[in-house]
């Protein structure tokens, strides 16, 4: 743990505890992190991409860290892996989890030419880059003798005050956009609790209807569940259990099941029909 | 002769163009309010133009010889820096000759076709263009620029354009007045271009400015004007090599046929080059070629007149041929321009007296106009007989006729030019005159004698203003009424003593001389070459009345000969036209129609079938994914990121 | 490590998130994949403020997270609204502005 301490605090005061250990992290964070967008691109399911993201931001994260930019790295864990990318799986779950999308391209010629331009941008880019003098790390000016943090607030808070203004600005209006978009317009009056009990009493139901499983006579996971019309429902009953009864043989016993309860429905019908107009008659 | 101002009577000489304007006007603007005595003001108004001609040749005589040449200056009409051209009258000999002959003969026509277009609804319409004529071509002869001058000349083919094609509703009639035209402005544009020479030489187109600038402007320019106002002339005057308009010509109504295109007009050309003999005389080769020009026509027209059946289109190559003899008279200078006017005021009486009788036949014929259905018509039409057959007698130049007269001195003078071109030149003049004799011959005698083709085959009409009937039916021909036989037999004297008049005692070349220059070896009225002619004379009426006299004409026209049937065919002039100039223009219209619709077109509509080919395709780029739009923006931006690099590393 | 390697490891990561935010249909994916292209982005910056020893780097990926994050909640509420509309979430069927 120390070592990632003054790995934290190593790239930003000039003290590298040791080389190696630099590059070997580097080296694992860099593959597994190239592999994860691969991945992410590459996957069916949405889900899937979402946390093939997620362990890319990880890494990155602790890039950010080997680099000197502690304060960063935990941003990038808090805010972006943990809000940004929890309401990406937010809206997937809303949207987007029954979509399975297709692997078939529909226009012609995009995913080849996608990929040349991917590689075309990445061979041109580190040509360029490797053109450039990059060097090595720098020393760091005697300004940020402090520790990451507090530099970082004093650079926030004096040299890009006006950005930081105005990404406030920008926060605030994101807000109201998210809210207005979200809104839905009401087409229907809002019921009060005086309409509610109107209705109510005129239906002649004042009493809420009995939840289901009040008139239950079986409760068993294989037993299914009867729909207000008197017939079952089939799918009420787990997949799984129908199928152990295919193994087991007897395969037609939730036929029959369903054929019995059936019956004792039509039966109990017909005799609270009985006693119910026997009441009213006697009544 | 130097020329003086206009004094006395002489100034009101822009009278003789007032009339027949006037006339005019009135009857082509007045419209059909005129029509009851329109006729009567044209007839009016061209004796009063000939009235003032007398009244001014008699004036013009009263002056010494050298005094004959008198300019009125009536306005300015281009006073243009550097450019002055004015409307002047110029009365000398030479033009008081051709007003004399254009409103005396002009006259006796108008007289004449108040009888001859009294049928015609559109009467009023013809005088009001014939004065028209009058006044054009007096213009013509009056002006004392080049530039009037080729005012009148453009107003005298206009004339004949309308006249050509007075009937229009015959196409026959429009084809001919457009093919007239044509063929006059290829002629015009000669005349056009020796103005402009003129200018660009002399600095000035007035007579004495151009005739004294050619003087010291050595022969090269003598040379080039010459030939250009011979084009000029061609074309007027149907000659070589702008004949093929002359017969086509004779679809006018006769009276048309006669004014314009015997007697003045087609004689303009004459006058032209006439009037430019201190031109001609700077270049000897340009009168060679008026002199071959008038040869070749001569013979031309003679042997086209020869094929014709059709009397007035015989008549018509005769007139050819005899203008091709004033050609030939003006081509050799100063020995030949007073006998090629003398012949020229001559034959103005003659055939046009030749003319208004053949117009007289066609009347009584119920306008047919094909020998071969006369015949034997000396009985019924005397008068008519006995002035056509007195200027018969004048154009085939028997003694004591006008023609004898007339024509020998051209033909001496031919003959006397001296060595191969006197031979040449002397020779085609009396081959001429024998081959006149005979087809005129030829006319008379299927006209006037034997058979009376017309009772046993009948006529089918078609001259006139009415269509041919589809059956042949018999007329009944009758002497025409006395106005118009007055005019023909004032014509027959003329055509019985104008010519000695004119040339005995020298008369004419006399009155001429200061004009045109002094014969230089004038001669008696005998002479061998016109001996000679005459002796051709003869055995050619013998000859013709072998093949028309003695053997009954047949009514239907026989195959002929090769020459007969080149003659028939105009000597395949018509062919030639055709074929040389008609049909390269076309091909290069053709050509010119297919570049501009292929090549043209094809570059328009090429462009614009690539940007609508083209944007037909590139439209599909847009196929409304946004992922392939996101693909275009990668590849671009890679594209952009390449070339940055390639231009900073 | 030089802060090169961190920039390379930043550029393939970037291609990788492009090539996604063009391959996948579903709209939340194409989100994610940008997400993934901005991260790639702040260890870029990350890296380059190591390089030249000054926060300034550190600041930039900072306001990139808060940007990013306000993006991400205004972009899934549009999902949302879009998806309630057409009870799609696939990119492609907004396809009706085409040739």
């Amino acid at each position: 743990m120390t070592h990632l301490f003054i790995l934290a605090n190593g790239g930003a005061n000039g003290t590298n505890l040791d080389p190696i250990y630099d590059e070997v992290l580097f080296w694992i964070l860099a593959i597994l992190a190239v592999c994860a967008a691969l991945a992410m691109i590459l996957v069916r399911q949405a889900v899937h991409c979402a946390l093939m993201l997620a362990v890319v931001m990880l890494s990155l994260a602790v890039m950010y860290a080997m680099q000197g930019a502690p304060f960063l790295a935990f941003v990038q864990v808090i805010v972006y892996t943990g809000a940004v990318l929890m309401l990406f799986l937010f809206v997937i779950m809303l949207i987007g989890i029954s979509n399975r999308e297709s692997l078939k391209e529909t226009i012609s010629g995009q995913r080849l030419w996608a990929g040349l331009g991917g590689f075309g941008l990445v061979v041109l880019l580190i040509v360029g880059v490797g053109h450039a003098a990059l060097g090595t790390a720098a020393p760091t000016t005697s300004a940020n003798n402090t520790n990451n943090l507090t530099g970082l607030a004093q650079l926030i808070f004096t040299t890009y005050v006006f950005p930081f203004e105005i990404t406030s600005a920008l926060l605030i209006t994101a807000a109201l956009g998210a809210m207005v978009l979200a809104h839905r317009e009401r087409t229907t009056p809002k019921l009060t609790q005086r309409d509610v009990a109107r209705a109510k009493i005129a239906s002649g139901q004042v009493a809420p209807e009995p939840p289901p499983g009040v008139y239950a006579l079986h409760n068993a996971v294989d037993m299914p569940a009867m729909l207000p019309d008197g017939t079952t429902a089939a799918r009420s009953v787990s997949r799984a259990v129908a199928q152990r009864d295919v193994d087991l043989g007897r395969g037609d016993r939730q036929v029959q099941i369903t054929a019995d309860l059936e019956a004792e429905e039509r039966i109990e019908t017909e005799r609270q029909l009985e006693a119910g107009a026997a009441g009213r008659d006697e009544a | 002769m130097t020329t003086l101002a206009a004094t006395g009577v002489l100034r009101a000489s822009w009278l003789l163009l007032a009339f027949p304007v006037f006339g005019a006007a009135v009857l082509l603007l007045g419209g059909r309010r005129t029509d009851k005595w329109g006729h009567l003001l044209g007839v009016l108004m061209s004796l009063a133009s000939f009235v003032y001609g007398v009244i001014a040749f008699f004036t013009l005589l009263s002056y010494p010889a050298s005094e004959r040449s008198r300019d009125l200056h009536m306005y300015s009409w281009i006073p243009v820096n550097g450019f002055q051209a004015n409307m002047g009258i110029l009365l000398d000999p030479l033009s008081i000759c051709f007003v004399l002959l254009i409103t005396g003969v002009g006259s006796l026509i108008l007289i004449y076709s108040v009888g001859y277009m009294a049928h015609d609804t559109d009467r009023r319409r013809f005088f009001g263009y014939l004065n028209l004529f009058i006044a054009a071509m007096l213009l013509l002869v009056l002006s004392d620029n080049y530039l009037g001058l080729y005012a009148g000349w453009e107003g005298v083919g206009l004339a004949s354009y309308l006249l050509i094609g007075f009937w229009q509703f015959k196409p026959t009639a429009a084809v001919a007045a457009k093919k007239a035209f044509i063929a006059n402005r290829v002629g015009d544009a000669g005349l056009s271009v020796a103005i402009m020479l003129m200018f660009a030489e002399f600095g000035t187109v007035n007579f004495t400015g151009v005739f004294a600038g050619v003087k010291s402007s050595g022969s090269g320019v003598g040379l080039a004007l010459g030939l250009l106002l011979l084009l000029g002339a061609c074309g007027k005057s149907a000659q070589i090599p702008l004949q093929s308009w002359l017969l086509d010509a004779m679809e006018g109504p006769t009276p048309v046929s006669a004014l314009i295109h015997a007697a003045t007009m087609v004689t303009a050309g004459v006058y032209l080059m006439v009037r430019s003999n201190p031109i001609l005389a700077q270049s000897a080769d340009a009168r060679m070629a008026v002199a071959i020009v008038g040869a070749v026509t001569l013979l031309f027209g003679a042997i086209i007149a020869c094929g014709k059946d059709d009397i007035k289109k015989s008549l018509a190559g005769s007139t050819m041929s005899q203008i091709g003899y004033m050609m030939l008279g003006a081509g050799l200078g100063p020995a030949g321009y007073a006998f090629a006017i003398a012949h020229l005021l001559a034959h103005g009486f003659f055939k046009a007296g030749l003319f208004l009788g053949a117009g007289s036949v066609m009347h009584g014929m119920d306008d047919e106009v094909d020998m071969r259905r006369y015949g034997g018509l000396w009985r019924i039409l005397p008068i008519t007989f006995v002035t056509f057959g007195l200027a018969y007698l004048a154009i085939i130049g028997i003694p004591p006729f006008s023609g004898f007269f007339t024509k020998d001195p051209i033909i001496d003078a031919a003959w006397e030019s001296g060595g191969t071109q006197g031979w040449l030149l002397g020779g085609a003049a009396i081959i001429g005159a024998g081959i006149t004799a005979f087809y005129m011959t030829r006319m008379m005698l299927m006209t006037y004698f034997g058979a009376r083709r017309w009772e046993t085959e009948g006529v089918l009409g078609g001259a006139g203003a009415h269509p041919a009937t589809p059956e042949p039916h018999v007329p009944h021909p009758h002497e025409s009424s006395p106005v118009m036989t007055w005019p023909m037999i004032v014509l027959a004297i003329g055509s019985v003593g104008a010519g000695g008049f004119l040339i005995i005692n020298n008369r004419l070349d006399g009155f001429l001389a200061p004009v045109v220059g002094a014969v230089p070896a004038p001669h008696g009225l005998w002479s061998w070459p016109g001996g000679i002619a005459l002796v051709l004379v003869v055995l050619a009426m013998g000859v013709a009345w072998t093949m028309y006299g003695r053997v009954p004409v047949p009514a239907v026209a026989p195959r002929g000969s090769v020459l007969t049937r080149a003659a028939r065919a105009d000597l395949y002039g018509d062919a030639f036209n055709e074929s040389v100039l008609m049909r390269p223009g076309q091909w290069l219209t053709r050509l010119s129609v297919y570049f501009d619709s292929r090549g043209v077109d094809g570059v328009v509509n090429g462009l614009a079938a690539t940007v609508g080919g083209s944007s037909g395709r590139l439209r599909k780029v847009q196929n409304g994914f946004v992922r392939s739009y996101a693909l275009s923006m990668l590849i671009g931006a890679v594209l952009l990121v390449f070339g940055l690099l390639v231009v900073r590393l | 490590m030089s802060p090169a390697a961190y920039v390379f490891l930043a550029v393939i990561l970037f291609a990788i998130g492009g090539v996604g935010v063009l391959i996948r249909r579903n709209a939340i994916l194409i989100f994610m994949s940008v997400e993934l292209m901005l991260n790639a982005c702040n260890l870029a910056f990350v890296a380059f403020s190591r390089m030249w020893g000054n926060l300034d780097g550190q600041v930039v990926a900072f306001f990139v997270m808060v940007v990013a994050a306000a993006e991400v909640v205004v972009g899934l509420a549009i999902l949302m609204a879009v998806y309630r509309a057409h009870k799609s979430a696939s990119v492609d069927d907004a396809n009706l502005l085409k040739y």
